[in-house]
């Protein structure tokens, strides 16, 4: 099935133009290797940096000393040795989380939540990635700061909308929202957040700390 | 007025710096074209890579080095590296492109954006201390394109052109954007407080330019297919 959701022309510009924080561009990666029509569009962006990188204006040439050392480095040969398997966890998000769902030491949340936080370098924006059992609500939330959701397994409904794998979700810092998990098989999901959630009611407020959110 | 409108002045980036003004239009294309050779620029470039990885040929190496070196010196040093760093990531750069030129293809990119990506992720990695989070797309979870595609010489000279032509449609507001970001490496909170404006502004001119871009070319691409 293919992709329905997709991450915005802003976020493929500035993934493709190498400004975009380290945890949103986890999951526009990761949304990528899901999604055929998004790598087309982001080999767009790519060829117009190129020809823009061909413009920038240069004064001065190069020491060509350098050349020498370059070419003495061995060359890399054609065949790439190919992994095999299924994974739920495409890469680079196998490599950043440790290993496949399976792998990684998830903690819970309460409510059957549980999750993985991803280390990441900036600290402006955090990745997790999260798992709700089948069928389950996550307690409704309203955020200091955006939010981008992306399925991995199972499927979320949200807004009046169904999430599958790949698909990304977006919620703005109006957004007060309670997504739901289907009912086939638990979701998991790589959530990223710039801002800290606010819990709305007095039990998950009191668990906040506990989710690290 | 069309010449204006293709010009982007930049504000000053250090207090010490020099506000340094970034032409794309006909001067940029005039003046990449007094170096070239005739005919296709773009495809000779191409050549040049294709020759790096069937034949190890230096020759065709030095001549992507004398051009895109220079540029992508300048890239990185508006990226924000001091100019010792800058050497070592041009160096890193060119060295993943003699090294990993067999996994070019023409078919899919030009040279100009098969070595901008190679640049754009090591200057990531050493200035930010990130490392770049890539899709694989030898991954066995990667959902495959189901278009057959890349069996047909890539039109890149005419792609280049129509690239310019959609870059000079793009409302002033949304290049400054689109420049900040490539440029500068600025994230839209940055480029927000350095125009003054807010960041949902910033976002909404990266769509508009994105779906600009697009609409622009997106059909030209099926065309030269």
């Amino acid at each position: 099935m293919s992709v329905e959701h997709h991450v915005g022309g802003d976020l493929l510009l500035a993934y493709g133009a190498g400004s975009l924080d380290e945890a949103t561009s986890l999951l526009v990666a990761t949304h990528l290797a899901l999604c055929p029509a998004s790598r087309q569009e982001l080999g767009l962006v790519e060829e117009v940096f190129g020809v823009m990188l061909g413009s920038i204006p240069v004064d001065a040439e190069l020491d060509e000393s350098m050349l020498d050392a370059m070419i003495s480095s061995p060359r890399l040969a054609l065949a790439i040795p190919a992994t095999s398997g299924s994974f739920v966890l495409p890469q680079p998000l196998r490599d950043r989380a440790g290993g496949d769902v399976g792998d990684l030491n998830w903690r819970a949340l309460g409510g059957g939540i549980r999750q993985v936080p991803l280390r990441t370098n900036d600290t402006a924006t955090r990745a997790r990635l999260l798992s709700i059992p089948a069928g389950r609500s996550v307690p409704d939330h309203g955020h200091g700061g955006f939010e981008a959701t992306l399925v991995l397994a199972g499927t979320f409904y949200d807004r009046e909308k169904w999430y599958r794998r790949g698909d990304v979700a977006f919620a703005d810092p109006n957004v007060v929202h309670q997504p739901v998990a289907g009912p086939e098989a638990d979701c998991i999901c790589l959530a990223v957040t710039d801002a800290p959630l606010r819990f709305r009611s007095l039990v998950p407020r009191l668990l906040q700390p506990l989710f690290g959110l | 007025m069309e010449k204006q409108g293709n010009v982007i002045e930049y504000p000053k980036k250090h207090a010490s710096g020099t506000a340094v003004r970034t032409v794309m239009d006909q001067d940029t294309a005039e003046s990449v074209e007094a170096n070239a050779s005739p005919g296709g620029r773009t495809d000779e470039m191409s050549a040049w890579l294709v020759a790096v990885a069937e034949r190890g040929d230096r020759e065709a190496f030095a001549s992507l080095f004398r051009h895109f070196g220079p540029r992508i010196r300048a890239y990185l040093l508006r990226a924000g590296g001091d100019a010792g760093r800058v050497d070592d990531v041009l160096q890193e750069t060119f060295t993943s492109v003699w090294n990993r030129a067999a996994l070019y293809d023409r078919s899919r990119a030009s040279a100009a954006t098969w070595i901008f990506t190679i640049a754009r992720n090591r200057m990531i990695d050493a200035f930010r201390h990130d490392s770049r989070p890539e899709f694989d797309p030898n991954d066995p979870a990667l959902h495959p394109n189901p278009l057959p595609g890349g069996e047909e010489a890539f039109a890149t000279q005419e792609r280049a052109e129509a690239i310019k032509n959609a870059l000079a449609t793009l409302s002033e507001g949304q290049r400054e954007v689109l420049w900040l970001s490539f440029y500068e490496g600025e994230s839209y909170p940055e480029i927000a407080i350095r125009l003054g404006i807010p960041v949902g502004t910033v976002k909404s001119r990266a769509r508009l330019a994105f779906g600009r871009l697009r609409s622009e070319l997106g059909t030209k691409w099926k065309d030269m297919r």
